[in-house]
């Protein structure tokens, strides 16, 4: 159980007229090797309970646990010294891509950028280099053009390749990663899901992605956690979830395209399954009512 | 950081927001000249029942106007602690003493009336941007520094660079909180070394914060030229400013307060009775 | 009107990393049409953005806006009365911490009289749907708002062409919607000609007419039936729209369906008759 968060309440501005509910008792458990999709509206206090991972957030009250790193709140102080595990360490085993990665460059090369996390946790001489242009060779770039240019030469899409590699330089095992895809163009999307897909399968086997597109949700994710004004409203799985139509309506959830399409097929009339999530999916299904209805 | 509001408008329907900012600016000026000439605490009790006024008319909430004072008051109570401690007179036999720190009567006075100026220096110009907009306030600075024009000052550039200036902190702001977080998570620390190691952990930070800001400089630059932006030239506003009945009252309530405090420092025509009645 | 006749445009040029955005491009839009331009990101779409209102010039070639070329600063003036452009990202189109300050930017500069200028500043929020906010500050505002926001600030120019550089790409689905719902009325209701460059051919299967770039060059252009050509599409780093695809995956699996199915709404009546 890599992740385990008991009881997690975060309030913004307490005690000011400001004071915001973010997070309200949230519980939720992560295991090993799942690919996880947070939704939620902008201000559902999904950001908020990202920032927790890794202690980017200082923990208000409740409890996470992740790996052998305890969190627990103190009230919003500065928690007691026992529980205050090597943050060094934990942003490291979480790798943490922010929206619009590419905003964080800041090296003069492509190479001393990626290096930039993996040296803050002491690595240094030749497994820097190793891990720097296993990095850099991961994210579908080529190390030998790429490491001595700067960043900012770079076109949009292989600037998020960098920051994502700068990341996966510190070998972390658990990827979390807010809206991955915002910004890009369709080609741009299908290869960075790719990307992620294959790091989960190579580097870090754990991944948890925010993001407002049910279709790259319900086709990469296999668990689905679903936030609404600071609470964890249900956890599914893609299946589950978007078969719901009444359920979806009621927490503002838009089905994935394919979805919807096979649910207005059905209520027309075509024996369809309300519960598809991939366009293949739905292809066979349409063949097999149509060949039925011949 | 997301609370924070640069320039503090607080939206209200109030006397006080709909008198002409011009007016509200110059009132300040002599508002803040007054507060110098003021000597005796009878002094500082009239401008307390001023502000007291001026904020219910405002309909701003007392904390408010309030919050403004935190912000300084690390200041005040230095100044405070300070003049207290290093007054010194030999006219005066001390009231306390402990070794070298004798504590005099005066010292206290005077330490008392500089907290009381340093507070009320803060609370009229955060009155001032809690009732005022701050494209008001730019409209209201180029509207009062317009004769300078003609010396060839560029006030409508000065003017519209202050209001673009105070429209971005706050996405500045959100920004550098963005940047840093995603330094952090990189397992950068801000904290530790000594100062030229800390300076250099900055870059990280700032230098993203360059880029973004260049072309955020950039867009913003064009999105203007779009909207037919070219300098002053042919450039006419929705607000007109234009001085109303209630702004020549607030000029004279002002005029009459500075006045007032004139009075009571320096006691033309022999009036000084007149604090017995405030 | 819009012409746009064989524009070069070279960014960078004499330098070591000299880029041809635009290798002779053509096309017109005419006036209330819907003409949507995709591509993938640098195909050169965004830079046909800055070329619609002088904002860059292009190298060889010239754009015509009724008539008057970019290229003549006399004009310039009038150029951007008559074609507004809301950009990518919302938080860098706002000049004023008031919302009705913010919209008014346009018609101030334009040197219209105060009353005139609060009329079309309402008119404008209304337009979009913020009127509430009218005296609010954008700071709390959604990206959907915000970006609502930016094309009213545009609007209150009142000019007759509206170009749209990838406005709704920095948005999430519910903003994006918000924003599409508002141009399609302009261009239905108010017969505003609206040139959208985006990479959602969601979106792009709403206009008139869609024009394919690719490498700098025209790929294609055509009304609906250019989601049948789909090695155009995907050749151009491009997605056909959902309905699109999967009437091509039915298809090829030896179904027969409508050439013309690219909406969902196509894609069930012509299943489901």
């Amino acid at each position: 159980m890599p992740i385990k968060i008991t009881d997690l309440n975060y309030v913004y501005s307490k005690g000011t007229p400001f004071q915001k509910i973010a997070l309200s008792h949230v519980n939720l458990e992560i295991a090993d090797g799942e690919f996880w999709g947070i939704i939620g509206h902008t201000g559902s206090g999904k950001s908020t309970l990202f920032s927790h991972l890794n202690a980017l957030t200082r923990i208000q009250s409740g409890k996470i646990e992740i790996d052998e790193f305890t969190l627990i709140g103190n009230g919003g102080k500065k928690p007691k010294r026992k529980h205050r595990p090597d943050y060094k360490a934990l942003r490291a085993r979480v790798g943490m891509v922010f929206q619009y990665p590419e905003y964080q460059l800041f090296a003069e090369t492509v190479a001393d950028d990626v290096a930039f996390g993996a040296k803050n946790i002491g690595i240094k001489g030749e497994e820097l280099n190793s891990r720097v242009k296993s990095a850099i060779e991961m994210v579908g770039l080529c190390y030998d053009d790429v490491h001595a240019r700067s960043p900012f030469d770079l076109s949009g899409g292989q600037k998020r390749r960098v920051a994502l590699a700068g990341v996966l330089a510190m070998h972390p095992k658990i990827l979390v990663l807010d809206e991955p895809t915002a910004g890009l163009d369709p080609r741009g999307k299908r290869e960075i899901l790719d990307l992620i897909t294959k790091i989960k399968e190579t580097l870090c086997p754990t991944v948890i992605m925010i993001s407002h597109n049910m279709n790259e949700v319900a086709e990469y994710c296999d668990k689905i956690a679903v936030m609404a004004g600071g609470e964890l409203k249900l956890v599914s799985t893609p299946a589950e979830l978007f078969s719901q139509t009444e359920l979806l309506q009621s927490l503002h959830i838009e089905m994935p395209g394919v979805t919807a399409l096979s649910c207005e097929l059905n209520a027309r009339g075509l024996n369809v399954s309300r519960s598809v999530l991939t366009e293949e999916q739905l292809v066979e299904e349409i063949l097999r009512a149509k060949g039925a209805g011949i | 950081m997301k609370d924070v509001s640069f320039g503090q408008y607080y939206p209200a329907e109030s006397a006080l927001h709909r008198l002409d900012p011009r007016i509200k600016l110059l009132a300040v000026i002599l508002y803040i000249v007054g507060i110098f000439f003021i000597r005796k605490f009878a002094g500082f009790a009239l401008i307390a029942l001023f502000l007291l006024v001026a904020i219910l008319v405002s309909r701003v909430p007392f904390f408010k106007v309030l919050k403004s004072v935190r912000a300084v008051l690390f200041l005040v109570l230095f100044t405070v602690i300070m003049s207290v401690l290093f007054y010194s007179t030999k006219t005066e036999e001390p009231l306390w003493q402990w070794r070298f720190i004798k504590i005099y009567e005066q010292g206290l006075i005077n330490a008392a009336r500089m907290g009381l100026r340093l507070i009320f220096l803060v609370l009229g110009p955060s009155l001032l941007t809690l009732t005022t907009t701050p494209v008001e306030l730019t409209d209201g600075l180029e509207s009062l520094l317009k004769p300078l024009a003609m010396i060839k000052l560029p006030v409508h550039e000065l003017a519209i660079i202050m209001s673009i200036a105070l429209r971005l902190i706050p996405t500045l702001m959100e920004e550098t909180e963005k940047i840093m977080n995603a330094q952090k998570a990189r397992c950068a620390s801000f904290d530790t070394g000594n100062i030229f190691k800390r300076a250099k952990a900055l870059l990280p930070i700032l230098i993203p914060l360059f880029v973004s800001s260049f072309r955020r400089a950039d867009e913003l630059a064009d999105a203007m030229d779009s909207r037919c932006y070219r300098g002053a030239k042919g450039r006419t506003r929705m607000k007109v400013l234009k001085l109303r009945f209630r702004d020549f009252v607030a000029a004279f309530i002002m005029l009459a307060l500075f006045a007032a405090i004139l009075f009571l420092r320096y006691n033309w025509f022999g009036w000084s009775f007149l604090t017995v009645l405030i | 009107m819009i012409e746009v006749k064989n524009v070069k445009y070279i960014y960078n040029e004499g330098a070591d990393d000299e880029k041809q955005a635009l290798g002779g491009v053509s096309f017109s839009v005419a006036d209330g049409e819907f003409v949507a331009l995709v591509g993938h990101n640098g195909s050169g779409k965004s830079t046909l953005a800055k070329l619609f209102n002088g904002l860059a010039l292009p190298k060889e070639g010239e754009v015509l806006i009724n008539g008057m070329s970019t290229a003549d600063k006399k004009k310039l003036f009038d150029i951007r009365k008559t074609v507004g452009v809301v950009f990518q990202n919302p938080d860098n189109q706002m000049v004023a911490s008031i919302i009705e300050d913010d919209v008014a930017f346009g018609p101030e500069n334009i040197g219209l009289p105060s009353a005139e200028i609060n009329e079309r500043v309402q008119w404008a929020l209304e337009a979009v749907g913020m009127e509430e906010h009218r005296k609010g500050t954008p700071f709390r505002l959604s990206g959907g708002q915000k970006q609502r926001l930016a094309i009213a600030g545009v609007l209150a120019i009142k000019p007759q062409i509206m170009v749209l550089d990838e406005s709704t790409a920095m948005l999430d689905p519910v903003g994006r919607d918000e924003v599409m719902k508002v141009i399609m009325r302009l261009n239905r209701e108010e017969k505003m000609t609206v040139v959208m460059i985006t990479h959602f051919m969601e979106e792009a299967a709403l206009a008139d007419r869609i024009i394919v770039l690719n490498g700098g060059l025209v790929a294609g252009e055509g009304k609906k039936e250019i989601f049948r050509n789909r090695e155009l599409i995907e050749s151009a780093g491009l997605e056909l729209p959902l309905a699109a695809r999967i009437a091509d995956a039915l298809r090829s699996r030896g179904l027969s369906l409508d050439e013309n199915v690219t909406l969902p709404e196509e894609l069930v009546n012509a299943l489901c008759r």
